[in-house]
């Protein structure tokens, strides 16, 4: 094969692994800020929906990429909202709680989005153009393929580093960290349990939502009925095989990323074979990376449990 | 200067009256003891002092302004601190992350490097000797309560609760904990020490108050007093446990463990080489402080966990490879497990479920697969009779019972099984003296029976009670096994300790 | 009071769904439509219609398996999310059976694909099973990466190596007509499936609420700990009702390639799967019901094509009522338990307000 021969074709390799891991980065950071905290968050699917979807409305009656941002996360909160009002404050399960917020965002973007998005819900909206960073861009292959993305692509790093240093160098990270593991020390420590993961509940599905608003307003620049097409599970996989930590589940999504690039690739490269049996590398990989390196560490002790003080 | 005064303090819990008019005053700069049985209202008292439970009624002063505690966070604020009996760190973090945790005043940076500094030179002040940077799962258990301690010293607490604070350290680690405790009094800070052990009350502290029933009965300087005098207090006028003990007449040895091995849930070798047997018509005590590999060999001796070396034996034929139900059917062994929520019972079932949970698929109480609820039912409630289970009908809920009730339910259905061998595992923690008491009996009566049974227990007055033979762990092997009447609380506080070479892990 | 908090408790779920399907109606009152008036077409469409009632029908045969499909691993507390992933190997196994083991006589046919259907599903919803059971691994996480991959392999095969010669998309060839299901609604395409789907309901029902089978798995689902010590094989007793509740997904997608579709299509099912996870909370979890909450909801998917074409308003707005009624369906269930704090509460007032404090202490004392 020799699609590696030249230093560009690699740059868009990679490139293209890079833009296609995006969503995910987002959707997983979310997922472990939420996780560490103790609350599965598998609505990170419904948050990257709705997250396009704000996005897409937003964009689309501002005439104006920003304002489609803050639509994006505005309604990422609402789904944040609902999941820590039915898995912290009422103790559903929170798997049950993510599945039904799920199927919710599914049912209310296709319908919302024919009813508002005018047309049959294709409409384009303003999206974001690359803006290259001066001096960085022109770093060979580095420079084109990390400095020459656009403004959502640098929010992304910026979400990781920060994402990071909220969880181990801030008080609140301790906090948060603490609250997944032994929600007991945290209560007699002073600090309120529930209150601590729901924050970090919102602030999960508001950086998930980043995801999808990524996907409309620098991707596609419209929204289509299930556009997330389960990046978010994909996500929740990478959390895991990130040892719920922003960094691994930075690496672990820029590896699905480009196991997509690849399969992409290799569509294109083999149209007589259907494109599915390529669809399937991302799956098949994060599964086998699951089966094969998860088991070792141990997720947050408290997870899915519901905090009570109990009696005497 | 009372650092500390309540007055007609009541709390009730669901019309129980947990706490029934306390009036207390501690001195400024003393060792302060509470000591009374457990469910006297202890742990209610220092809950509302730690601002977890709001009084019903009555009046709290601190450093001589009355005070409401709204929150654990406002005790924090006054310069109240509490180390719990069960320590609340997070196991995964290191031992400054575990106390800078929640700490006022923070900004936005952790700077850790600036507290562990602090921390290091509070530790070397004290002689606590902690590494601020090791992770709280790696330290012992002695180790882990210096920690709790510094959290509350680096919070500039001025009055220290310590709630229960031995009951899982080792008597060597008990001793240093009674010399920290002297030296935070020596450093200005007030104490009040909660505890149902007389011997660390007359060692560490300076006045004793007494508590029953939900009431403070009286304080007095412990120089004044003895320990005799405080525990017929503790007690009051019902008798002090002592259930009738026929002469022992053991015969041949029925349940042997020979030379056991196994490992702990987190893969760490729990027991060493235990050695054990169960003579016919004996009760064989096993004593030691708790997680000294006490839950293993009850768990090896009954198939829940595989032995990694070592031989169980039943009237001399080997069962190290039978799984739990065999145990049961074949060999007659029962097992009344250390906890009654997660393992003894399921508190969603109603009782005649709970009374069938180990013996559904026998012939007695299914036939072709299908459950006969109807003997079931018939089953449960004889013994709810029989037994004298305080409830509403078969068809209650476990989780409505009371803890004596649920208890007596699980001796039931063990005993009903007509065991050779029973094993009991703490079987009176958070009962009353009345259930105790109905535990011990029904104990006792298996042993007229010619029963075999192992009685492992922390209690040690439980054991000396009804012990025909009594076996001291530690650090995962049997330290020494004494007759009763050679057995008493010194001879088996030595043993505890690890006198032997092999322990000194404990 | 009690009685009445008791009924509300007791019908928590039938008012979940119509507090939901009132909130729906405000959804359908954005489109500018009477939502009375688009209920009462979609409904009658669903259910009082002949030709709706087998479109009901059809839908309610995959829908009711799905629902056992959760419900009866989740006795043991495994929540089963493959259901999607399970449908799609069933219908594999089918059709393979269907297609290529030739010469058989035909009712012996019939019952292998039939099975091989189920067993396809079951084995596929063993993995995430074994995982659990032996790993650890996060059952929900695996289910779902599952599904995508037998999604997938379904389109690439529908559309590779089983595509039938010069066919407009992914299917396969046709099956050959002696093995299609009997119908039982004659004029509709309502087939023997949803039958077969209720009996399965009433012996899960009986299965696990009167035999030793179902205490084992309800003890299981309570705890570790506590099945150990029952004697309960834990792991085999997670593998044997994942294999079951698996093995009704793998039914449902033999059934939907033998008795509607009569081929292997690509994408054959739209989620039915994930439906079934709101069937079962919809019937609270009980075999009993799961047919019940099956039909309902088919209607609501049946019943929306009729609305959209009697009133214009778009059937996605089923997809979002539906998503509203899970929601409601699942915050109603998080108060099961709660029912005797409720009387507590209650007894505790009255004891309050009826007996002056003396007698209230000594009724207190009496108590302990």
């Amino acid at each position: 094969m020799n699609m590696f021969s030249d230093l560009q074709a690699l740059t868009d390799f990679l490139s293209t692994g890079l833009r296609l891991s995006i969503p995910l980065v987002f959707a997983a950071l979310g997922g472990t800020l939420s996780e560490r905290a103790g609350v599965f968050n598998v609505a990170l699917e419904g948050c990257l929906l709705a997250g396009a979807f704000g996005a897409a409305l937003g964009s689309f009656v501002f005439i104006s990429p920003y304002a489609g941002l803050l639509t994006g996360i505005g309604m990422a909160l609402l789904v944040g909202g609902l999941l820590a009002i039915l898995a912290v404050r009422l103790g559903v399960n929170q798997l049950v709680a993510g599945l039904a917020l799920n199927i919710l965002v599914l049912g209310l973007t296709s319908y919302l989005s024919r009813l508002l998005l005018t047309g049959d819900g294709r409409r384009i909206v303003e999206g974001f153009a690359p803006y290259p960073v001066p001096f960085l861009a022109d770093i060979p292959l580095l420079g084109p393929l990390l400095f020459k993305q656009d403004v959502m692509t640098y929010l992304m790093y910026a979400t990781v580093a920060l994402s990071w240093w909220m969880l181990w160098k801030t008080p609140w990270g301790l906090v948060l960290r603490a609250v997944g593991e032994n929600p007991r020390a945290v209560d007699t420590a002073g600090m309120a349990v529930d209150r601590a993961r729901i924050i970090a509940v919102l602030a999960g599905c508001a950086v998930a939502g980043l995801g999808g608003c990524y996907l409309v307003l620098s991707q596609v620049f419209l929204f289509t009925e299930h556009m997330s097409a389960g990046k978010g599970f994909l996500a929740l996989a990478a959390v895991i095989l990130g040892r719920w930590n922003p960094l691994g589940a930075l690496a672990a999504c820029l590896l699905f990323g480009l196991c997509d690039a690849l399969q992409l690739r290799l569509q294109f490269g083999q149209p007589d074979v259907p494109y599915q049996l390529f669809s399937i590398v991302p799956f098949v990989a994060s599964f086998l990376a699951l089966v094969l390196f998860s088991g070792k560490v141990k997720p947050p002790a408290s997870i899915g449990i519901r905090y009570e003080r109990g009696g005497k | 200067m009372p650092a500390l005064k309540l007055r007609q303090i009541v709390k009730s819990f669901d019309g129980f009256r947990a706490l029934d008019g306390v009036d207390l005053a501690v001195q400024a700069g003393t060792v302060h003891a509470i000591i009374g049985e457990n469910g006297a209202g202890k742990t209610t008292l220092m809950n509302i002092l730690y601002g977890l439970y709001q009084p019903d009624e009555g009046m709290i002063e601190f450093q001589e302004k009355p005070v409401t505690i709204p929150s654990p966070r406002g005790a924090s604020d006054l310069g109240i601190g509490m180390i719990h009996q069960h320590f609340m760190l997070v196991d995964t973090l290191t031992v400054v992350e575990n106390i800078v945790l929640g700490l006022r005043g923070q900004g936005m940076s952790l700077n850790l490097r600036e507290h562990e500094k602090r921390i290091a030179e509070m530790s070397a002040r004290f002689g606590f000797n902690i590494d601020p940077r090791a992770e709280i799962w790696r330290l012992p258990m002695g180790m882990r309560q210096r920690v709790e301690i510094l959290k509350v010293l680096y919070r500039e607490a001025d009055l220290i609760i310590l709630d229960e604070p031995t009951s899982i350290l080792t008597p060597l680690e008990i001793e240093g904990f009674l010399e920290n405790v002297k030296s935070l009094r020596d450093a200005g800070k007030t104490i009040l020490f909660i505890t149902h052990k007389l011997d660390e009350v007359f060692a560490a502290s300076d006045r004793i108050s007494v508590m029953r029933r939900g009431k403070v009965l009286n304080t007095t300087d412990a120089k004044d007093t003895d320990a005799r005098r405080i525990a017929c207090a503790m007690v009051g006028h019902d008798r002090i446990l002592t259930v009738e003990r026929m002469p022992h007449r053991a015969g041949k040895p029925v349940l042997v463990g020979r030379g056991l091995h196994a490992r702990d849930n987190r893969g760490l070798e729990a027991l060493r080489g235990v050695s054990v047997s169960v003579r016919e018509g004996e009760i064989h005590g096993i004593i030691g402080v708790d997680g000294n590999g006490q839950a293993e060999l009850a768990e090896v001796l009954t198939g829940m966990r595989s032995a990694t070396g070592g031989l169980v034996e039943i009237d001399g034929r080997d069962i190290t490879a039978d799984d739990p139900e065999t145990r049961r059917r074949s060999s007659r062994l029962a097992f009344v497990p250390e906890d009654r929520h997660t393992t003894g019972l399921v508190l969603e079932y109603p009782l005649w479920k709970n009374a069938i949970l180990r013996d559904f698929g026998t012939a007695r109480f299914s036939r072709a697969g299908v459950v006969d609820r109807r003997r079931a039912v018939e089953a449960t409630s004889e013994w709810i009779s029989a037994y004298d289970v305080r409830t509403q009908s078969p068809y209650q809920k476990a989780r409505f019972l009371s803890g004596g009730n649920q208890q007596k339910l699980i001796f039931a259905r063990e005993i009903e099984s007509e065991p050779r061998v029973l094993i009991v595992m703490q079987p009176c923690k958070g009962l009353d003296v009345g259930a105790i008491e109905a535990v011990h009996r029904t104990i006792l009566e298996q042993r007229e029976r010619g029963g075999a049974i192992l009685y492992i227990s922390t209690e040690l007055d439980h054991v000396l009670a009804v012990c025909d033979r009594i076996s001291v762990m530690c650090g995962g092997v049997v330290t020494g096994t004494l007759e009763a009447h050679e057995a008493t609380a010194e001879t088996i506080g030595v043993l505890m300790g690890g006198t032997m070479s092999k322990a000194s892990a404990c | 009071m009690l009685t009445v908090i008791g009924l509300a408790h007791r019908l928590r779920i039938p008012i979940a769904v119509a507090v939901a399907l009132l909130a729906g109606a405000s959804l359908i009152a954005l489109s500018g439509v009477n939502p009375f008036e688009a209920y009462t077409t979609l409904f009658r469409g669903a259910f009082l219609d002949w030709y709706g009632l087998g479109g009901t029908l059809v839908k309610t045969s995959p829908l009711l398996l799905a629902g056992l499909a959760v419900v009866i691993p989740l006795r043991a507390g495994l929540l089963n999310i493959g259901g999607e992933g399970q449908i799609y190997m069933g219908g594999l196994g089918a059709s393979v059976a269907a297609l290529y083991l030739p010469g058989l006589p035909t009712l012996l046919h019939i019952v292998l694909c039939v099975l091989a259907g189920a067993l396809a599903g079951g084995l596929w919803g063993l993995i995430p099973a074994y995982l659990k059971a032996y790993r650890g691994i996060n059952e929900v996480i695996t289910a779902i990466l599952l599904n995508f991959i037998a999604i997938n392999l379904v389109s690439y095969l529908a559309g590779g190596p089983m595509m039938q010669a010069g066919a407009p998309y992914p299917y396969s060839n046709e099956i050959s007509e002696a093995l299609w299901l009997p119908l039982i609604l004659s004029g509709t395409d309502a087939h023997v499936g949803v039958i077969i789907g209720a009996v399965l309901a009433l012996v899960a029902y009986y299965v696990l609420n009167h035999t030793t089978v179902g205490f084992a798995l309800d003890t299981v689902g309570a705890g570790d700990a506590v099945a150990r010590y029952a004697g309960i094989a834990v792991r085999r007793q997670l593998l044997g009702a994942m294999f079951v509740g698996s093995a009704c997904a793998g039914l449902a997608g033999s059934f939907e390639v033998l008795g509607l579709k009569y081929r292997l299509y690509h994408l054959f099912s739209p989620g039915f799967g994930f439906d079934g996870i709101l069937v079962a909370f919809l019937a609270a979890l009980n075999p009993l019901l799961v047919p019940v909450s099956a039909f309902f909801l088919s209607g609501l998917k049946a019943g929306a094509l009729t609305m959209q074409r009697a009133t214009g308003l778009d059937g996605t707005v089923i997809d979002a009522i539906q998503g509203i009624v899970i929601l409601f369906v699942a915050t109603s269930l998080a108060f099961t338990f709660r029912r005797e704090e409720w009387r507590r509460f209650l007894d505790k007032r009255k004891l309050h307000l009826a007996e002056p404090p003396v007698a209230r202490a000594k009724a207190e004392e009496s108590a302990r």
